[in-house]
């Protein structure tokens, strides 16, 4: 008796496996027939980003840096009231072209200042800006929390064609039939905003960028919506890595390298094996 | 050990000589991986998977070492110790990072590969028994590890994996929350939590280490296998490991790093989530909580038990994800065909096929989302992963006629698959 049950017994277990799988499927396939999926109003209205081509795209990818310059614009005139940029420092700003008097300045005249406690008194105060402080943390009182920016690009699917999207993606609506589907989208809810590219669909950020000339950029391209949506969005690469271009430039060296000493470890391998039939 | 006609270690250099009266150590590298070691003549592209995964196991230890003197282990300050410090501040921190974090994805491409190797020729049969469960060791080991690591970041995948995970043990009846306390050292994953995690996933790197010299000690006992599956029966089967298996190494440590190398500089955020980006937030659920894509086939099977039966669907789901990687171990006495080599098995060969195909199913349905397509589709593939070695493996053992057997390791190399009848002294040059 025993010999049998030890000789059974990966059969019993196997089955004991398949079986409570069984009793599983038969339950989600009854649940399917009584209650058929519905679509749900994510599936339906909404939206993969729109496409967006950047300089920085691609494995060969290099920053713009007139883009990143008018991008970082939008960003201070627009953004920066309430989205902070934490994990950035001022002075990570010489990489797009500024100079050091410049930086200086920047920093000083941020609007946002940072935090000081008096040693003395333990009294909290403010301070300017430094090159070597992080952008300020930006304290929003408004509903909603709006995400730090730096990583933004990264945190997100296709995260640049995403932010890009978000900011254009305000005048678009839904379409009747939807609405006769969905009734609850007719009117977006008190202080929301409706936009097929975010994740709810009602977003608590108001259009941010509504008309042309919206910021003065130095360099004369014309400021429309689409264009300062997409320096922004270039931007936000950059904030979220900016040692991308580094990276593109060493992994063309390091991959050309590798592959002529993985073709002389091939011949290598030829010649250690030659004449030994395997 | 090893085989009689091995060469012996005779050092000309009189340091050597004088260390390795002392010492043996430089007669043991010989004997492992040097001219001393015989090994099959015939061996594929397939066996190169052992080294490869040795050196993911090394490029892992090294960048780690370096990560951890950037690192701060607190849940204030993980994520900015690396999205700031590594990733900005740290001369090519980004490139430590990225290579560890897309190192520990090519470990478990090549640990795969070399674990489905080892089912293809049959490497677990006897004489080979210990190689198997060693291997079946390494592997659990390199799952804590790798968990452990995706949580320090501390980003939101990191914490709610952590939190997911741990939750396993909270199935256990009775006193499952109380160990699921005790294990993260708080209610939740906290500051406690991430110091252990810390110091176990530089702990365990060690270990496996330890079993990995365990794992080839016990390789050098009978020798590597082969893809005939035919074992070593003269001289003329074998060649010494160097320089022959060398050479070939270090063509395939070449193609590996020039892939590894693709990830690292040119998709290094490929494989990963973009939710752990986000700082992690205990009040802020993730839509869609999924792990790291080497463990996607365990999760869906995790997920596949959604039936109450005796005991609750959530305790199920545990055991069977647990007992779907312990069943390994008994995977040498769950197939009891004689013959190692799937090329000569029919029946066989084409169970292994389906299974890889059934393991890829899985993997896909625990990373999609937990609608009803992927959770019917994730119970039929989880049936038929027990199935495959529970009964499937057993009963083709017992059925099977397999094909006949090349005479030899040489008659196979010579002969085309054994089409010869050339004989062995003819061929022992």
């Amino acid at each position: 008796m025993l010999p049998l049950f030890m000789r059974s017994i990966k059969f019993l277990v196997g089955l004991a496996f398949i079986g409570v799988l069984m009793i599983a499927l038969f339950g989600s396939v009854m649940g399917l027939i009584k209650e058929p999926p519905q679509p749900t109003a994510e599936e339906e209205i909404h939206k993969h980003p729109k496409e967006l081509h950047l300089a920085s795209d691609g494995p060969l990818g290099k920053w713009d840096l007139a883009a990143l310059q008018r991008g970082f614009l939008v960003y201070e005139k627009v953004c920066a009231s309430c989205h902070s940029l934490n994990l950035v420092s001022f002075r990570n700003l010489a990489d797009l072209g500024y100079s050091e008097p410049e930086i200086k300045k920047i920093a000083a005249d941020w609007p946002i200042k940072q935090p000081v406690q008096d040693p003395k008194t333990g009294v909290w105060g403010e301070r300017d800006n430094l090159p070597s402080d992080r952008f300020p943390k930006v304290y929003y009182p408004g509903t909603g929390t709006p995400p730090d920016l730096s990583l933004i690009a990264k945190a997100r699917h296709d995260g640049a064609a995403y932010v890009y999207s978000l900011l254009t993606g305000y005048g678009e609506k839904p379409t009747a039939e939807q609405i006769k589907q969905f009734p609850e989208f007719a009117k977006p809810p008190e202080g929301m905003y409706f936009n097929p590219y975010f994740a709810n669909l009602n977003i608590s950020m108001p259009p941010p960028l509504t008309s042309e000339g919206q910021v003065t950029y130095s360099d004369g391209t014309r400021a429309t919506v689409d264009q300062m949506a997409k320096d922004v969005a270039a931007f936000l690469v950059w904030t979220a890595e900016p040692t991308m271009q580094t990276r593109h430039r060493a992994g063309l060296a390091v991959v050309l390298f590798l592959l002529i000493a993985t073709g002389l470890a091939y011949g290598a391998y030829l010649t250690v094996w030659r004449g030994v039939k395997h | 050990m090893s085989f009689p006609w091995a060469r012996q270690y005779e050092p000309k250099n009189p340091v050597m000589q004088w260390i390795d009266s002392r010492l043996p150590l430089p007669r043991f590298v010989y004997n492992a991986v040097g001219a001393g070691y015989p090994v099959p003549r015939n061996l594929n592209y397939f066996w190169n998977f052992g080294v490869l995964a040795g050196v993911a196991l090394v490029v892992q230890i090294v960048t780690g070492i370096v990560l951890a003197m950037h690192f701060h282990s607190s849940a204030a300050g993980a994520f900015e110790s690396i999205n700031v410090g590594i990733m900005r501040d740290v001369n090519a921190g980004w490139f430590l990072r990225f290579a560890h974090a897309n190192g520990a994805s090519m470990f478990f491409i090549v640990v795969y590969i070399h674990i489905f190797r080892g089912l293809y020729y049959g490497s677990y049969k006897a004489p080979r028994e210990m190689v198997w469960l060693m291997g079946v060791v390494i592997f659990l080991l390199l799952m804590a590890t790798a968990f452990m690591g995706y949580v320090l970041p501390w980003g939101q995948m990191s914490f709610w994996g952590a939190q997911v995970i741990t939750g396993f043990f909270s199935a256990i009846p009775v006193v499952g929350e109380w160990i699921r306390v005790w294990l993260l050292g708080g209610y939740a994953p906290d500051d406690a939590a991430l110091n252990r995690f810390f110091s176990l996933h530089y702990l365990l790197p060690f270990v496996i280490a330890g079993a990995v010299i365990l794992h080839i000690w016990a390789l050098h006992i009978p020798g590597s296998g082969n893809p005939t599956g035919v074992e070593v029966k003269g001289e003329q089967d074998t060649v010494p490991f160097h320089p022959y298996y060398t050479a070939k190494d270090g063509f395939g440590v070449g193609v590996f790093m020039i892939a590894f190398a693709l990830l690292i500089f040119f998709w290094p955020d490929l494989l990963g989530h973009p939710d752990n980006y986000i700082p992690a937030n205990p009040l802020s659920t993730p839509a869609h909580i999924v792990p790291e894509w080497y463990f996607w086939p365990f999760y869906a099977i995790l997920r596949a038990f959604t039936a109450d039966f005796i005991i609750p669907a959530k305790l199920w789901g545990v055991i069977a994800m647990f007992g779907s990687i312990l069943l390994l171990f008994f995977l040498p006495w769950l197939d009891k065909s004689p013959v190692r080599s799937a090329n000569y098995r029919p029946g066989y060969r084409i169970a292994f096929w389906v299974l890889l195909v059934d393991v890829l199913l899985l993997g896909w349905c625990g990373g999609s989302p937990a609608t009803p397509f992927f959770i019917i589709l994730s119970q039929v593939t989880a049936a038929y992963y027990f199935a495959h070695f529970l009964i499937i493996v057993p009963i083709i053992s017992r059925l099977e006629t397999p094909k006949p057997l090349p005479n030899s390791i040489t008659e196979a190399v010579l002969g085309d698959q054994g089409g010869s009848r050339m004989s062995e002294t003819a061929l022992s040059a």
